[in-house]
Formats: structure tokens, C-alpha cells, sequence
């Protein structure tokens, strides 16, 4: 009797413990080698063939495709360089420059992937649309009411995902450090 | 004591053998990955649009709206496919996936050169089995290996400005897979 009840015990303690590490793996969005500048994480290896199994899982969870590595790469941000969770409902300033890319595209979803709807049926800008400055940086405004210039609608959500893609660009898993690639500053600005 | 400290080590590194085998599996078991969100849109070996994202739907998470997109979805079972894209107006990229959503070769239009981006998709064996003076004729049109028989060719082509949107889905809905 004791026997089984110990067995039982390492039985279910396998169980709970593997399957919620499995869980939170998944719902946490474990990768690895993720490259992260300010507010940005990318994670290169996910559009190679050399894939770690978390990420692979995580994808075909997701239902995700993602950006070949011949393709380009891939940033997102939560959170502003402070780590403050980004809110809709605040505003919240991008400036700066982006890395060098042939194209480069910046897109505001909802966590999970959607986009966001709004009045001006905007989800986000491309390289070629956004309006500089005269030495080339830019500036965008992610805010629920209208602004002059760059404004990003953000629909007044709770939570979204900032995602900067880059077309066409060296950077990818051999880039280490931020000296050589310039990303945008995220700033929470003000919330009502 | 000792008996339960055994136990414990013992449910611990059985939790740990059934994390690695729930995690390595997960991909074969799930039901709603990119193959099968796409398999009701498009036929076996042809071309089809990849309806775009808006705020009520979106066929993958995490589109880029900026792009138009149209998908293949392969069975190299019949023989080989070729697939042409001609090149749009600003960038065009064309991602190849396995079954499960690896992303095994991309390739963009600079990459491609010329007008078109033209390829043909193989598994290993029906390469192998090229006869050797076709290898050579063959050596200007790209070929490209998939590592599994089944997967998904998705091209992908920028709109760069709003006002260019109806020539880049021209171009993309002239693009061709087929055996």
C-alpha cells in the first residue's frame, strides 16, 4: 500500500510538473536567442530552419508564420524603455532612427496578433509614408485621439504590441549589441 | 524520509522527461497552426489570395497590413512544382514553410534579380533522381529543396504607399505555382 501511494505520488508530481512547465513555456512565449535593443526583442532564429523546439511549439500553437530569415526580421515591444506596459489609453512617443533596411514597416496590434480597430482604418506606417524630420529621424505618436504628424490610432485598447519589421537588412542573429543598430525610442508619455 | 526525497527526485525528473515530450510533440498535435488556418483557402499546388488582415479577422496573427500576400500550398507527392512571381513595384519576398511552420528559405526580390522570381520546389529524392545534363540546362532557374512533401509557399509583396495598392495586387495575383 505504501509502495503504490508513493508511486502515485511521484506519478503526479511528474505529471503536474511537466505539463505546467509546458504550459507556462507557452504561454510565456519562451524562445531563445532573442536579440533585444531598448524596448525591442526580436528573435532571428525563429525564421531559420534552425528553430529552437520552444519556439516551434509556440508557433504552431499561434498559428503564426514567421518571417524568413532571407526575408528580415521581426521586433516587438510591450513595454516603453522604462519597462511601463504599453497602454492605449495613454500616449506614447517613438522617435528616432531604425536600423539600416531597404523597407521597414511598423505595425500596432492587439496580444494576440490582431489588429486594432479605429476610425482612420490606420494599423500602422511603412518607411516611405512616415514624415522626418530634416535630419532623417522621425517621430510617431501612438495616442487614442487624433495628433498632427506621425499619429499611430491606438482604438483606446488596454495592451498592444508594437511591431517593427525590417526588410531586406544585415541585422539578424549575428547582431549583438545596440551601437550599430539604432532603434526607436519608446516613451510613455502621459495617461489620462 | 529518504523514501519521499527519492520520490520526489524521481516525479521531478519524470516532470522533466514528460516537459521535452509534450513540448517536441505539440507541434504534430496542433490543430489550428498556419497549414490548417490556410487549408480551407487554397487548392493542393495553386495559387490563392491570403485574404487581408482587418480588425474583425485575420487568417494568421501578426500579418503585416502593409503587404498583400498570396499563398501555394504544395504536395510534392505528384513530382515537382515551379513557381514564378513577377517582381511588384517596391519589395517582394517569397517564404518557404514546412508542414509544421518552419520557415526553411526566403528569398526577396533582390536576391532573385531579373523581372521574375522563378523556382522550382523539390524534395531531395526527386533531385537526386535529375537526370545530370538537366541539373546543368536547370542551373539558371533556382532550385530549391523542401524538406518535407507538404508545406506552404507564401509570397509577399509591399505596398508602399496607399495609392499603389491596386498594382501590387495585380502583380501578385499573376504569380503561378503549378507541377
Amino acid at each position: 500500500m505504501r509502495v503504490f501511494l508513493g508511486l502515485l505520488f511521484a506519478l503526479a508530481l511528474a505529471a503536474v510538473v511537466g505539463l505546467g512547465a509546458t504550459w507556462l513555456a507557452l504561454t510565456n512565449g519562451t524562445a531563445f536567442g532573442a536579440v533585444t535593443i531598448g524596448a525591442w526583442t526580436a528573435f532571428p532564429r525563429t525564421g531559420t530552419p534552425q528553430v529552437d523546439p520552444y519556439a516551434r511549439a509556440a508557433i504552431a500553437r499561434n498559428g503564426e508564420l514567421p518571417i524568413g530569415s532571407g526575408d528580415g526580421v521581426a521586433f516587438f515591444a510591450s513595454a516603453d524603455d522604462a519597462g511601463r506596459p504599453l497602454d492605449g489609453r495613454c500616449d506614447v512617443s517613438l522617435s528616432g532612427a531604425t536600423p539600416p533596411a531597404r523597407y521597414w514597416t511598423l505595425t500596432l496590434y492587439d496580444p494576440a496578433g490582431g489588429l486594432v480597430a479605429n476610425a482612420l482604418g490606420r494599423h500602422g506606417f511603412t518607411s516611405q509614408e512616415i514624415v522626418r524630420r530634416a535630419d532623417g529621424r522621425f517621430d510617431i505618436v501612438a495616442a487614442p485621439r487624433a495628433r498632427p504628424g506621425n499619429w499611430l490610432p491606438t482604438g483606446g485598447v488596454e495592451r498592444y504590441v508594437l511591431v517593427l519589421r525590417l526588410y531586406d537588412t544585415p541585422v539578424g542573429i549575428a547582431t549583438r549589441a545596440s551601437r550599430e543598430t539604432p532603434m526607436p525610442e519608446v516613451k510613455l508619455e502621459q495617461c489620462p | 524520509m529518504i523514501r519521499w526525497t527519492l520520490l520526489s527526485v524521481g516525479g521531478l525528473l519524470l516532470g522533466g522527461i514528460v516537459h521535452l515530450a509534450t513540448m517536441l510533440i505539440l507541434p504534430r498535435t496542433a490543430t489550428q497552426d498556419a497549414y490548417a488556418r490556410l487549408a480551407p483557402l487554397s487548392e493542393v499546388n495553386r495559387m490563392a489570395p491570403i485574404p487581408d488582415p482587418t480588425p474583425q479577422t485575420s487568417v494568421v496573427p501578426f500579418m503585416d497590413p502593409a503587404f498583400v500576400s498570396a499563398v501555394c500550398r504544395y504536395d510534392l507527392s505528384g513530382g515537382p512544382i515551379r513557381f514564378t512571381a513577377p517582381l511588384s513595384v517596391a519589395y517582394t519576398s517569397v517564404t518557404f514553410y514546412t508542414r509544421n511552420g518552419v520557415a526553411y528559405y526566403a528569398i526577396n526580390d533582390r536576391a532573385a534579380g531579373r523581372r521574375t522570381i522563378e523556382l522550382s520546389l523539390m524534395t531531395t529524392e526527386q533531385r537526386e533522381q535529375l537526370p545530370v545534363d538537366e541539373d546543368v540546362t536547370a542551373a539558371d532557374r533556382l532550385i530549391v529543396e523542401s524538406p518535407t512533401p507538404i508545406g506552404l509557399i507564401v509570397l509577399r509583396a509591399l505596398v508602399p504607399e496607399p495609392g499603389m495598392a491596386a498594382a501590387v495586387r495585380n502583380t501578385v495575383a499573376a504569380a503561378q505555382c503549378r507541377p
